[in-house]
């Protein structure tokens, strides 16, 4: 019996080995842009060897999630969706429940030999869900699919919010929102959305706790506050703007080395990015990041059914928005929320979460159309 | 799927409707990134250059290199003044936060008195935030240590090291060289603030204050490259400092060892002064203070300690007190009144005990009952025979006295080069009309003539007229500092030409009142005759002994016991040596000394043996009985055109081993 189940376990992974099922182009994306994370780190770090140990390590167990996601086929995914999408959320009441409270927010949640934050995991059940909902539904969605896709994702983004995770709630509503918009959501539809979204603005600032209002504040006009609020985005800005169009050169980036650049490693590594490699490094980086993005849609295009086709667009999409959001952030465009830069930035959460979601679109075009 | 549906799926439109919306999402997304790379080209070129000055000021900082301070040597080359490596506690105003709570939490891990902490909120006042101020200096190994455990939780507060200064020979130089002190918030305003950032201490007496704008350099300055905590990472540029010059005294240590100790602790001043040039070379004020304990700042205990001492340790004796400077005036007296043709080496008077002046009832003694009976002049100095220079002095009358004592530099500053010389006081009708409503009267001239009365003179004025006279008449303004040097250079002699023209203008008369003060010395009646007795080379000197009080009863006369009269009197001596050609004047005062040959002619006694040994001379025997090796050999053994301060001294300066003769530039 156990000799069987050795036998068949052997089997599956010497098959993910030997035959991955996997996209080279998009792999070789992935990679790239690991590879620049960690030589950005190690200069971000001063060279610490044990943080990018720890990265690449988590990278490497990154990349064993691909390839062993890439083997489950998407309707076993599509079948274990509800669940996951409801385990999620109950993780999320669980946190706001008995969660741990780390530099003032709630958002961890202690299992004794690793600690996690349950939003992260919405980030991918999601878009399963809003696509899992969709699916069998006949597009484009009508008012009232757009109904239950918005308490779909009402729900969790409330509770992350109230964390307060402002950053995470973001993310998760828009890979959510990107699977509603593929599925084909009418424009007028959209427009009115945004509309009465744009309208909500004023009670959500009312909702808002001080400090987030105080980025927003800060973002309007960082040099009146420099050495608090604006302390961030005003050496973030000195930062990249002192790279010029060429960059310092590696490991020359004086902002962050002298630590006039706060959270260097994780959330400002974009900053020494940009420092050291100047615009035109900015600008290798976003055609990296567009290549991902576009071949995720491609791979999208290419998917069997409905399912795969607005979760693989969603993931893709939704990496948009971390690119965005973070970039927009370091140069003093957007407030100072928590969104990471994707594979680049230091922490393993993210990494992980995010490599598992490239497992599910590997999965997907491993069972793409087959052109006669 | 218990779904019910609407209508059947359109998987082919559905498709087809993904990709349009994949493409718009996409193109949408490269909008996005597009906008992104705007937002980097407008930071990164087109505010890069205000981007780029930002970050260089973020990151560079000029600090300013404290000049190293010039080095004190004595006239051998040997330290006087040193510096060594200390280190201090330095804080950087604009990195702390909350300074005051900052301070609450230092001082448990650092012990900080109130002294520091006044000296260093003043000089927070006056300096800039960016500008580091010392805390604490002379940190002890210990206090290091712990500072260094704690140093995360001080921001903006580091350990600097820097050079403090330490004087080896402690007291023995503490009136000359002085010390120096922790910068305050006086000297701030004072100085340029400039050339002094980054110094922590100024010369604040001695030399020390005197040369102080030759000893402190020029600052120079680095730029540092420091983090967001305002710690320094590295340098990136140095502009070095230009050190202080190196001061080297005419004084040898030797000398002014024996000098000090020749006082055996008894209050007193001596100063020597080489005739030739004005170089001095040994000067005292006994007791004297340790000025290692002010250069970082004195405890209260030990200032209190010194300041409420009864004998004023910290009191410049030499050169702030001025006392009567009773019979040593009379030799001064005497040339006067034969370069003034009132008197010729023969004209005798009659002592007889008194004398009173013609018309008055008013009566002035001699110091022997009886008197001296006839007395030329080189007889009267010899034994200071108070009616010949009573008579003198009326003679002479007050205006021609204070005119031609004032040329000898009573009543005025010496102009040595350091800094608080009193000046005395010279009689004069002005002197007394700025002070007093009566006219002069003619009786104050006669106890002018024995140095009594209104005079006031400090040792370095006796001192100053005594070179002066055995120099032949030429004055020079007494000198510490023969040389200077920057550094890695020979020592450049500070020249110190004549301050005038030779007071005398017919050698003989010279040579009358030398053969006076030598009959003093070595005559049988001169009063310090048996003082000098075995010393290699002639002496010519002179005693004094001014009283402190007025006679009140006739105790005065009866009573000689030496404790008695030392609580009366000031014992003074001034002597030269070798009488024919004078290369070292001493002047040595007792504030409670009984007589002036007895007490103060053996400090003088050693201070030319020490001067002698230092020079190389033939060392004299001690208590030679009298009429053994004659002790009248005029003649120098050293050659007359040899400097005192020989090439092999030199040589011993560092830096250098020609032969510079210092006193080059003075000696005509």
């Amino acid at each position: 019996m156990i000799d069987a189940l050795q036998a068949r376990l052997g089997r599956f992974l010497r098959r993910v080995m030997t035959r991955p099922r996997i996209d080279l182009p998009l792999a070789f994306g992935l990679l790239l842009l690991s590879a620049t994370g960690l030589v950005t780190l190690y200069s971000a770090s001063g060279g610490n060897m044990s943080m990018i140990g720890g990265q690449a390590g988590r990278f490497v167990m990154g990349a064993i999630l691909v390839l062993l996601i890439s083997r489950i086929p998407p309707p076993v995914l599509r079948s274990w969706t509800p669940w996951l999408y409801a385990g999620s959320v109950a993780l999320l009441l669980v946190v706001a429940g008995l969660g741990e409270i780390r530099s003032g927010s709630k958002r961890w949640l202690n299992l004794g030999v690793l600690s996690f934050q349950p939003s992260e995991l919405l980030k991918l059940t999601m878009p399963m869900m809003v696509a899992w909902y969709l699916h069998p539904r006949q597009l484009p969605p009508r008012w009232k699919d757009i109904l239950v896709v918005g308490i779909l994702i009402g729900i969790p983004a409330g509770l992350i919010a109230e964390q307060p995770d402002l950053g995470t709630a973001l993310l998760v509503s828009a890979a959510g929102a990107f699977a509603l918009f593929l599925s084909g959501m009418a424009w007028w539809k959209i427009g009115s959305l945004l509309a009465v979204v744009g309208s909500m603005v004023p009670v959500a600032w009312h909702f808002m706790h001080d400090y987030q209002r105080n980025r927003v504040l800060t973002l309007l006009n960082p040099e009146s506050d420099p050495l608090g609020n604006g302390w961030h985005i005003i050496q973030s800005q000195i930062a990249v703007g002192s790279g010029g169009m060429f960059g310092k050169g590696w490991q020359q980036g004086t902002q962050s080395r002298l630590d006039f650049l706060p959270e260097h490693t994780t959330d400002f590594i974009f900053a020494v990015f940009s420092e050291e490699f100047g615009l035109v490094g900015v600008i290798a980086l976003m055609l990296l990041y567009a290549f991902i993005i576009g071949r995720c849609l491609w791979i999208a295009m290419e998917a069997r059914d409905t399912y795969s086709r607005l979760l693989a667009g969603a993931i893709g999409m939704s990496f948009f928005v971390y690119v965005f959001v973070n970039g927009g952030m370091v140069a003093g465009m957007l407030p100072v929320v928590g969104v990471p830069m994707p594979l680049v930035s230091y922490g393993g959460t993210s990494a992980v979460s995010l490599l598992t979601g490239f497992g599910v679109l590997m999965s997907i075009y491993a069972n793409r159309k087959m052109h006669d | 799927m218990a779904l019910k549906r609407r209508s059947i799926k359109d998987s082919r439109g559905e498709s087809t409707l993904f990709r349009v919306r994949a493409l718009v999402g996409f193109t949408l997304i490269l909008m996005g990134l597009g906008v992104l790379v705007a937002r980097y080209y407008y930071l990164q070129v087109q505010r890069h250059d205000e981007f780029a000055l930002r970050s260089e000021n973020n990151r560079v900082k000029p600090r300013a290199i404290a000049p190293a301070r010039g080095l004190i040597y004595d006239r051998n080359g040997v330290l006087l003044a040193d510096n060594v490596p200390a280190f201090r506690l330095e804080v950087v105003p604009e990195q702390v936060k909350d300074m005051s709570a900052m301070l609450d939490q230092l001082r448990e891990v650092v012990p900080l008195g109130d002294d520091d902490m006044d000296a260093f909120r003043k000089q927070l006042k006056q300096n800039r935030r960016f500008d580091s101020v010392p805390l604490k200096l002379h940190l002890t190994e210990d206090e290091i240590a712990r500072f260094a455990i704690n140093r995360w939780r001080f921001p903006g507060v580091d350990v600097v090291p820097y050079l403090t200064r330490r004087y080896p020979y402690g007291p023995l130089f503490a009136h000359v060289v002085g010390y120096v002190g922790r910068i305050d918030a006086d000297d701030l305003t004072r100085l340029d603030a400039d050339r002094y950032k980054g110094t922590s201490h100024v010369g604040r007496s001695g030399l020390e204050r005197s040369y102080e704008d030759m000893l402190h350099g020029e600052p120079g300055y680095e730029l540092v490259e420091v983090n967001a905590d305002g710690r320094v990472q590295r340098v990136l540029e140095t502009h070095a400092p230009v050190p202080g010059k190196n001061l080297y005294l005419s004084i040898d240590v030797r000398v002014q060892k024996a000098a000090t100790e020749a006082f055996q602790g008894r209050p007193g001043s001596a100063v020597a002064i080489d005739p030739r040039n004005g170089q001095v070379l040994a000067m005292v004020s006994v007791p004297s203070f340790d000025p290692n304990l002010f250069v970082n700042g004195i405890s209260k205990a030990d200032y209190t300690g010194y300041m409420s001492a009864e004998d004023k340790p910290l009191l410049n004796r030499a050169l702030k007190s001025a006392y009567p400077p009773g019979s040593t005036v009379k030799p001064f007296l005497a040339l006067g009144g034969l370069e003034m043709g009132i008197r010729r080496p023969e004209d005798t008077v009659l002592s007889t005990g008194e004398f009173c002046i013609p018309g008055q009832q008013r009566c002035y003694r001699d110091d022997v009952r009886g008197g001296n009976g006839t007395v030329n002049m080189v007889r009267a100095i010899q034994l200071s025979t108070n009616t010949y220079f009573y008579k003198l002095a009326l003679d002479m009358g007050i205006d021609r006295l204070s005119s031609w004592m004032g040329s000898l530099g009573f009543g005025k500053k010496t102009g040595i080069d350091l800094l608080g010389e009193a000046e005395g006081i010279l009689p004069s009708r002005e002197w007394k009309a700025t002070r007093s409503k009566y006219p002069w009267f003619q009786g104050e001239t006669v106890i002018a003539g024995i140095g009594q009365g209104y005079w006031n003179v400090t040792a370095l004025q006796l001192a100053h007229a005594i070179a002066t006279f055995a120099g032949r008449g030429t004055p020079y303004a007494p000198r510490l500092v023969m040389a200077t040097s920057a550094v890695k250079e020979r020592p450049v002699p500070m020249p110190n030409p004549p301050t005038g023209p030779t007071l005398i203008h017919k050698a003989h008369d010279w040579d009358v009142v030398n053969q006076g003060m030598l009959a003093v010395v070595n005559e049988v009646g001169g009063t310090a005759k048996g003082q000098f007795t075995g010393f290699p080379y002639l002496v010519a000197g002179k005693s004094g002994t001014a009283e402190r009080f007025s006679r009140r009863s006739n105790d005065y006369d009866t009573n000689k016991n030496t404790a008695y009269l030392a609580a009366r009197h000031r014992a003074w001596f001034m002597g030269y040596t070798p009488a024919e050609s004078p290369r070292i004047a001493v002047v040595a005062m007792l504030e409670a000394g009984a007589w002036g040959a007895q007490d103060a002619g053996p400090i003088v006694r050693k201070v030319m043996e020490a001067w002698l040994a230092s020079t190389g001379g033939p060392v004299p025997p001690k208590n030679t009985p009298e009429g053994g090796p004659s002790p009248a050999s005029s003649v120098p053994e050293v050659p007359e055109d040899t400097p005192v301060a020989i090439p092999a001294d030199m040589s011993a300066m560092p830096a250098d081993n020609s032969s510079v003769a210092p006193d080059d530039g003075g000696t005509p």
